[in-house]
């Protein structure tokens, strides 16, 4: 009976497979214990029944010919592409035994953890980690540019983070009575194809138009959303800083902003002397006053107010502080010194950016900029979603400050259909992330003092528990201040995706003692390892996801070969490395993480997802007037101060610019133009393809069919200037190197700028070196530098080179394939 | 004496984003090789005044579309349009299909081989 044989799983995606940030319900239609179909769950309340390509292509990938299936161990050199299989067994005591030699003779540190983009995996690869006694868990990209950074840079000013409100927090979602659709949404540096970064499904987006939300697209490309945009800024790469404050000094001079909000909620009134340009912390007037206490000028009693940010609270009642001015006020030792409100030093720096000089700097037209923020600053409620553009440049926090700034003194804040906190489903925390501290950690704080970076960049030690990857490429070669011996990289493709100057990160793992790969296919980077562990897909194992709302569960509907999770490959190898391991089984632990909810693991996959309820902090709306942020139930923010910081005190303290600002990347026409002679083109890198996630999927057909080839758009003007024909295969050359790509001739993109496909190698090309299945031939991160991460040590050029592109002469160059 | 057509699909590709995903939802349904299937998605640039241009997409139901017959008897939708991440496709009688053209535009209606 072939009924019989049939069940449908309902589970959820995350990580591999579709590769995605997730959050999909889906129907794995199963028979005789193989994958037969997988649909969209039409009741779940995340996707209701949508799916993208790249889910709809598990079947073909789950079972995929080449899918790793057994441990494997290198016989020969690395690179040679020697592997002999070897039982689960053996490959934990061969991992035991070499990775316990390193930790005995040089130390937990120098073993470097690798993780990719943070999907179920961060909190599996930190247990490791951790319970190895190494702080060095490493993201891979050149200044962690990739979402951790915005989210550090919003908590540093917020104390909590925030995304666009498209009522995901609601089971009801757009009906729900107590949500309103955005008039306005700024899609800034995002394309749809994209689908679901940041944890956010893309298309609700769409579903958001519909209901009659307006656009304003923010992108030097032509994208889906430019095009159907109320106003389309077509902005020079990198230059997002100098938009948004240009946006502010529209949105300050005009009076558009929450002037209550502001006087209420933010800093703005605090003080800050002229003289040395720090904070009055009230301890520089009253003997005994605390430093974490701020002063405002009260405009009732004409003197200064101590505010009490343990209290959330002035020192006195009836205070009226004064939003703007510059008073004298006495300190301890009897000087005077002039001081200025927070709100006249912000005000100022907004000042700086008059809407002239920010087209000057943008490239976008004066009118567009103040049609925009004023489009944005009258429309209640307006909303703003982001993308990694924003991470990916080394002024990423001052960056993203001034676009936070946006919401904050408009009042869009926590609002339906604004910009709405987002916590993890029922504060449910499985590891260190910005903003939370979760039950996964290392044993003492004394072990994280070897963590790479963390004694140098500020962020490193309040929200991003990382090793500064730029910083962590250098020490691998120069061994200070202690050697690096092992690295142990899960879910990440340095060499062909991750790792800027790839030919780098090849060397570095050669100089290695021990490399450990866990994957679902051989890629260029598993070719460079000792081990090779197959890991499971998302339909072949049970786990969680509370990032941000409902929570929900993943749950097993197939075994494949004998591939495990990366939870259940770590869980191993974790009790062996610690004695002291509380769990037993991997239920116990999501048991313990899930605790808050009331759930049992069990019950919450009977359920598949659950809300947290009204009331909770994890649930919307107003929370700030609700005291839902702080542990101390008090109205307010979790910032030092309690209130949203316009003027930092922790970057005060990290001593770095306090206030929003732009500057200017390192390899622009501005920055650099005498480049500009040789690489005339600004190269910006990472066009998203609906069938890829980043270096994955090359190898499943019906997507492969999608976007055969590595492709560089290009206009056609710049394009007939080169004499360059669609479809020509071109070199894409800088000073660091070049690589092939075929171009796209499209209108998408303006003629000063190419824009560069990422993550290309080719599963059908020979996987041993020189070919490391030819991932030299078209990797752009070869023209993209390490080192040129921020000065607190987040983002990266990622998104603004400089670059030539000329014909591929196959006389002189040979097959192209064969050029390297 | 040719068929008489019934059903169809509307497309409103003001919102169709490219996605790809009724290409490979109809792949996987009947397990089509890559390369092959009941559809595909078209992209349209079209150049407009002011160095403007309009990005457009556009399913196409192709000679392999059976508007998926074995689903509908079912009671299911198509399986691109289940999926269809936009919803921006409708299957239905032409009939009705062709009243809801009339109330917004950009819009087509399909009417595949089947």
């Amino acid at each position: 009976m072939k009924r019989e044989r049939r069940k449908i799983v309902r589970t959820t995606t995350w990580s591999a497979g579709p590769g995605c940030h997730g959050g999909c319900g889906v129907l794995a239609h199963i028979e005789d214990g193989k994958l037969v179909k997988i649909e969209g769950d039409p009741d779940h309340p995340w996707n209701q029944g949508r799916l993208c390509a790249r889910c709809l292509a598990m079947t073909q990938y789950v079972d995929h010919p080449d899918r790793l299936t057994r441990p494997l161990k290198r016989v020969g050199e690395r690179g040679e592409g020697n592997w002999q299989e070897i039982s689960w067994d053996e490959a934990f005591d061969l991992i035991e035994q070499k990775m316990g030699a390193i930790r005995e003779q040089f130390g937990p540190e120098s073993m470097i953890f690798s993780m990719g983009t943070g999907r179920d995996i961060g909190a599996w690869i930190c247990m490791l980690a951790y319970a190895f006694g190494s702080p060095n868990v490493m993201f891979a990209l050149s200044g962690i540019a990739c979402y951790s950074p915005r989210i550090a840079a919003v908590d540093t000013i917020q104390g909590d983070y925030c995304i666009l409100d498209a009522a995901q927090w609601l089971p009801q979602r757009y009906d729900d009575p107590q949500y309103n659709i955005p008039e306005c949404l700024l899609v800034w540096g995002y394309n749809i194809p994209a689908t679901c970064p940041d944890n956010v499904f893309g298309h609700w987006i769409i579903d958001l138009m519909k209901r009659g939300t307006k656009i304003v697209a923010i992108d030097p490309r032509l994208s889906w959303f430019a095009s159907r945009a109320k106003h389309w800024l077509r902005l020079r790469p990198g230059t997002d800083g100098a938009l948004a404050m240009g946006l502010l000094n529209v949105i300050v001079n005009e009076k558009l902003y929450d002037r209550d909000f502001v006087e209420q909620w933010t800093n703005a009134p605090f003080l800050v002397r002229t003289d040395t340009g720090k904070l009055v912390r009230a301890s520089d007037l009253v003997k005994g006053e605390s430093s974490d206490n701020f002063v405002v000028w009260d405009t009732a009693g004409g003197k200064p107010v101590v505010w009490d940010s343990g209290k959330v609270a002035y020192r006195s009642a009836g205070v009226k502080p004064a939003l703007d001015g510059a008073y004298e006020i006495g300190l301890l030792d009897g000087t005077k010194v002039p001081v200025k409100t927070v709100w006249t030093v912000f005000c100022e720096e907004v000042n700086h950016y008059p809407v002239e000089r920010v087209s000057e700097i943008t490239w976008v037209p004066q009118k567009d900029i103040i049609d925009t923020a004023r489009f944005y600053a009258t429309s209640k409620p307006a909303s703003i979603h982001w993308g990694v553009p924003i991470d990916m440049t080394p002024a990423i926090t001052p960056t993203a400050h001034a676009i936070a700034n946006l919401w904050c003194i408009t009042g869009n804040l926590d609002i339906p259909g604004g910009n709405v906190i987002s916590r993890y489903a029922f504060d449910a925390v499985a590891y260190a992330l910005p903003g939370a501290k979760g039950i996964i950690k290392l044993a003492s704080k004394e072990a994280d003092k070897k963590r790479i970076g963390a004694d140098r960049y500020g962020p490193l030690n309040k929200f991003i528990w990382r090793a500064q990857t730029d910083l962590v490429l250098d020490q691998i070669f120069t061994g200070d201040p202690y050697p690096i011996k092992g690295m142990w990289i899960q879910a990440c493709n340095p060499v062909a995706g991750i790792g800027l100057d790839p030919k780098r990160w090849v060397e570095a793992l050669k100089k290695l003692d021990f490399v450990v790969a866990v994957d679902l296919f051989m890629n260029p980077t598993t070719q460079l390892a000792d081990v090779v562990l197959p890991a499971a897909s998302f339909l072949e194992k049970d786990s969680i996801r509370t990032w941000w709302i409902p929570l929900q569960s993943i749950n097993k509907a197939i075994s494949v070969g004998d591939c495990r999770s990366d939870i259940e490959i770590n869980f191993e190898l974790t009790k062996r490395f610690d004695p002291n391991f509380r769990w037993n089984t991997i239920h116990e632990l999501f048991d313990e993480i899930i605790k808050p909810s009331g759930m049992t693991f069990k019950e919450l996959q009977e359920k598949g997802w659950a809300f947290p309820p009204q009331g909770h902090p994890s649930a919307p709306y107003h929370r700030f007037e609700k005291g839902l942020l702080r542990p101390d139930g008090k109205p307010g923010f979790q910032t030092p101060s309690g209130k949203i910081e316009l003027y930092s005190s922790l970057r005060e303290e990290w001593g770095l610019e306090p206030i929003a600002h732009y500057e200017e990347p390192p390899f622009t026409p501005v920055s650099r133009p005498e480049l500009m002679k040789e690489y005339p083109l600004i190269l910006s890198t990472g066009r998203r393809s609906p069938a890829y996630f980043h270096t994955e999927h090359r190898n499943i057909p019906w997507l492969r069919a999608i976007d055969p080839d590595p492709v560089i758009e290009i206009h056609p003007e710049t394009a007939a200037s080169l004499d360059i024909g669609h479809g020509e295969w071109v070199w894409v050359e800088n000073w660091l190197g070049r690589c092939t790509f075929k171009a796209k001739v499209t209108l998408v993109v303006p003629p000063w700028m190419v824009m560069a496909t990422h993550g290309w190698w080719f599963p059908e090309k020979p996987g041993s070196e020189p070919s490391l299945f030819g991932v030299w031939e078209s990797n752009v991160n070869q023209l993209i530098p390490m080192g040129f991460q921020g000065k607190d040590g987040l983002g990266a050029p990622i998104k603004h080179l400089l670059c030539k592109v000329y014909k591929v002469n196959r006389r002189e160059d040979g097959e192209h394939a064969q050029a390297m | 004496m040719p068929k008489q057509c019934e059903y169809g699909l509307l497309i409103d590709y003001e919102y169709c984003t490219g996605c790809y995903t009724c290409q490979v939802a109809c792949a996987q349904e009947y397990n089509w090789p890559a390369g092959m299937g009941g559809m595909q998605v078209i992209e349209v640039v079209q150049k407009l005044p002011n160095d403007k241009a309009y990005l457009a997409y556009l399913p196409f139901p192709t000679e392999l579309c059976i508007l998926c017959a074995p689903r509908t008897k079912k009671g299911l939708e198509p399986a691109c349009v289940q999926h269809c991440m936009a919803a921006c496709m409708k299957y239905g009688r032409i009939e009705e299909l062709a009243k809801e053209m009339s109330k917004k535009p950009r819009m087509v209606l399909w009417v595949p081989r089947s």
